[in-house]
């Protein structure tokens, strides 16, 4: 187990590399500098900005001098929001981000396993049909199809629970965004559910169960979840990276003021420094949750390990 | 839903929306880009032909509902034609090569799963001016992994049946082998995974307009029309209901015709 948990950790640094470059690349591949877009300003100047934010210095020495940063925790200053670093920001944003992410996928995983679960015992039956179509209507529809459609209805229609962020407090606030947020993981786990709990029930160690005069209850709970969950878990990776995108959309719509927000006004107002910081975040946190869940499979299975 | 069924009930579906973006705006008496400020977010009407209403500047939007989804359409079909050549020459090789190289390549497709892509292509949006012929592309590039992965499987197994190890022995060439024996083999795999990938690229083109950073005015995608409504929903919820409605019905029918393509090449893999 250790062997295998080291060999993870260390397949994971080439793609967190590859990710940091590839983002800074692709930043400062970009036609134009940050400041390109206000008045024009007397070359000594212009010279003193990039001098300042070392855009003078040749490509490889600024990857350099941004990845020794990064090391101590230093994304660099953000070029819109004077006066502030893109760590300040982020630390300041994530929160929200956090615990939106995390209930969306708590909330997913509880009732995707459980209609999952429901419907492989019922296959066939009308219950089934029902959870399947729900489903499939899920992972179809975009979170920002279902977002503004559930404000119209629940919100502003039937005035149940509140539209917007601001003038709200407690968790109630967060009630809408997380059911948003979580409907296409809950279609989607629901889905895999299914299909690994109908393999693993057809399996003899569930007849044997069964046999011995355990009830259904017990032979799910005790004999066929942990290995109908193996699919699901090895989803947890995409679904994390789809959690964090939805979230962006999201923070927008309820006007959360979370990461995914102060991301999609980066791109607007060409922060490059701050776009640049929450990718690298981001992919960072997504890299390290499949790591995670990497190393939880392995515990859980140990067939992986020796692989 | 039998297979079969479900195909020819979502192909014919789609069809009708497609004909309908095609001959629509040729048929209403209004244009995509006129405004009208005297008549701003009116509700759907016969009587003035704005059978969809009109937006915040007073432009029909049943046109630019057709409009939006031609836009849609045409980015779909683009994008997932790039996933489809890249994804199969990659798949193609991995799974024909085999070995060494194919165990590298399928190990640096796993690690591509791993990344947020979608904030690459926001970053390449931001870096790069917005035009459309970069979306196709980059939509296009993040959505071969699947294709690559499901093609590699099959030439893997391909490679290894009677009858190519007949053509080799007969001493057909390689390049022949892979053209005429391995090639035609996969085409109802990809068929099928090409319907899968359209309604993935529909969903970034529409998530990137609807942030604003994909379609620019007056042009317009069900993407960029679903966040106009959004702005208005309150008052004029037609505006958001109608391409809401448009883009779910879409990539639903393109899902179920996924799925009943699968059942149909694929008889072992019962959805």
């Amino acid at each position: 187990m250790l062997r295998y948990t080291l060999l993870r950790i260390l397949g994971a640094i080439p793609t967190l590399l590859l990710v940091i470059a590839l983002a800074f690349l692709m930043v400062h591949a970009a036609p134009g500098g940050p400041f390109d877009d206000e008045r024009a300003l007397p070359a000594d100047v212009e010279a003193n900005i990039a001098a300042a934010y070392h855009l003078d210095e040749p490509l490889p020495q600024q990857f350099l001098r941004y990845m020794s940063g990064l090391l101590q925790g230093d994304l660099g200053p953000s070029y819109r929001y004077r006066d502030y670093t893109v760590a300040e920001l982020i630390g300041t944003a994530f929160p929200y981000s956090l615990k939106l992410g995390a209930l969306a996928m708590a909330l997913a995983l509880l009732l995707g396993v459980t209609a999952g679960t429901v419907a492989a015992l019922r296959q066939g039956t009308a219950l089934d049909k029902v959870v399947m179509g729900f489903s499939m209507t899920g992972i179809s529809i975009p979170v920002f199809v279902i977002a503004p459609v559930l404000v119209l209805f629940l919100a502003v229609k039937l005035q149940w629970l509140p539209a917007g962020w601001s003038g709200t407090t407690g968790m109630s606030r967060y009630l809408l965004p997380v059911i948003t947020l979580a409907l296409p993981q809950i279609a989607y786990i629901a889905r895999l559910t299914r299909a690994s709990m109908i393999d693993v029930l057809s399996r003899d160690f569930i007849r044997t169960a069964y046999a011995q005069g355990l009830g259904t209850v017990t032979v799910v709970r005790v004999h066929a979840l942990k290995p109908a969950m193996l699919p699901v878990l090895s989803y947890m990776g995409p679904a994390i990276a789809a959690i964090l995108t939805g979230s962006v959309v999201v923070e927008e719509i309820f006007g959360i003021p979370g990461l995914g927000q102060f991301f999609v006004r980066g791109a607007l107002n060409r922060d490059y420094t701050l776009v640049l910081g929450i990718v690298v975040f981001y992919a960072s946190l997504i890299v390290f949750l499949n790591l995670l869940v990497d190393i939880l499979y392995g515990a859980i299975d140990p067939r992986v390990r020796y692989q | 839903m039998s297979g079969n069924r479900s195909i020819r009930v979502t192909a014919g579906i789609l069809l009708a929306v497609a004909i309908a973006a095609l001959v629509g705006p040729w048929i209403s008496p209004h244009d995509y880009a006129t405004t009208n400020l005297e008549n701003i977010l009116s509700a759907p009407a016969l009587s003035n032909m704005h059978l969809f209403g009109t937006d915040d500047l007073g432009r029909d939007l049943f046109v630019r509902t057709m409009l939006g989804i031609r836009v849609t359409l045409l980015v779909a079909i683009v994008a997932s034609l790039v996933s489809l050549v890249i994804g199969v020459t990659y798949g193609a090789i991995a799974g024909f090569v085999g070995g060494r190289v194919d165990a590298a390549m399928m190990r640096f497709v796993d690690t591509l799963y791993a990344l947020p892509f979608i904030f690459f292509v926001i970053l390449l949006m931001v870096a790069f001016e917005r035009n459309f012929l970069l979306i196709f592309v980059a939509i296009g590039a993040i959505n071969w992994l699947d294709m690559a992965r499901i093609v590699r499987g099959q030439t893997l197994s391909l490679r290894e049946r009677e009858f190519v190890e007949a053509a080799r022995l007969t001493g057909v060439s390689t390049l022949r082998i892979v053209f005429r024996h391995i090639a035609p083999n996969l085409v109802g795999i990809v068929v099928v995974y090409v319907t899968l990938t359209i309604p993935q690229a529909i969903l970034v083109e529409s998530f990137l307009s609807f942030l604003g950073l994909g379609i620019q005015e007056p042009q317009t995608s069900l993407g960029a029309l679903v966040d106009a409504g959004v702005k208005h929903m309150e008052g004029a919820s037609w505006s958001l209901l109608i391409p809401a409605t448009l883009l779910a019905l879409i990539l639903l029918c393109f899902n179920f015709l996924g799925d009943g393509l699968r059942d149909f090449f694929d008889a072992r893999h019962p959805s």
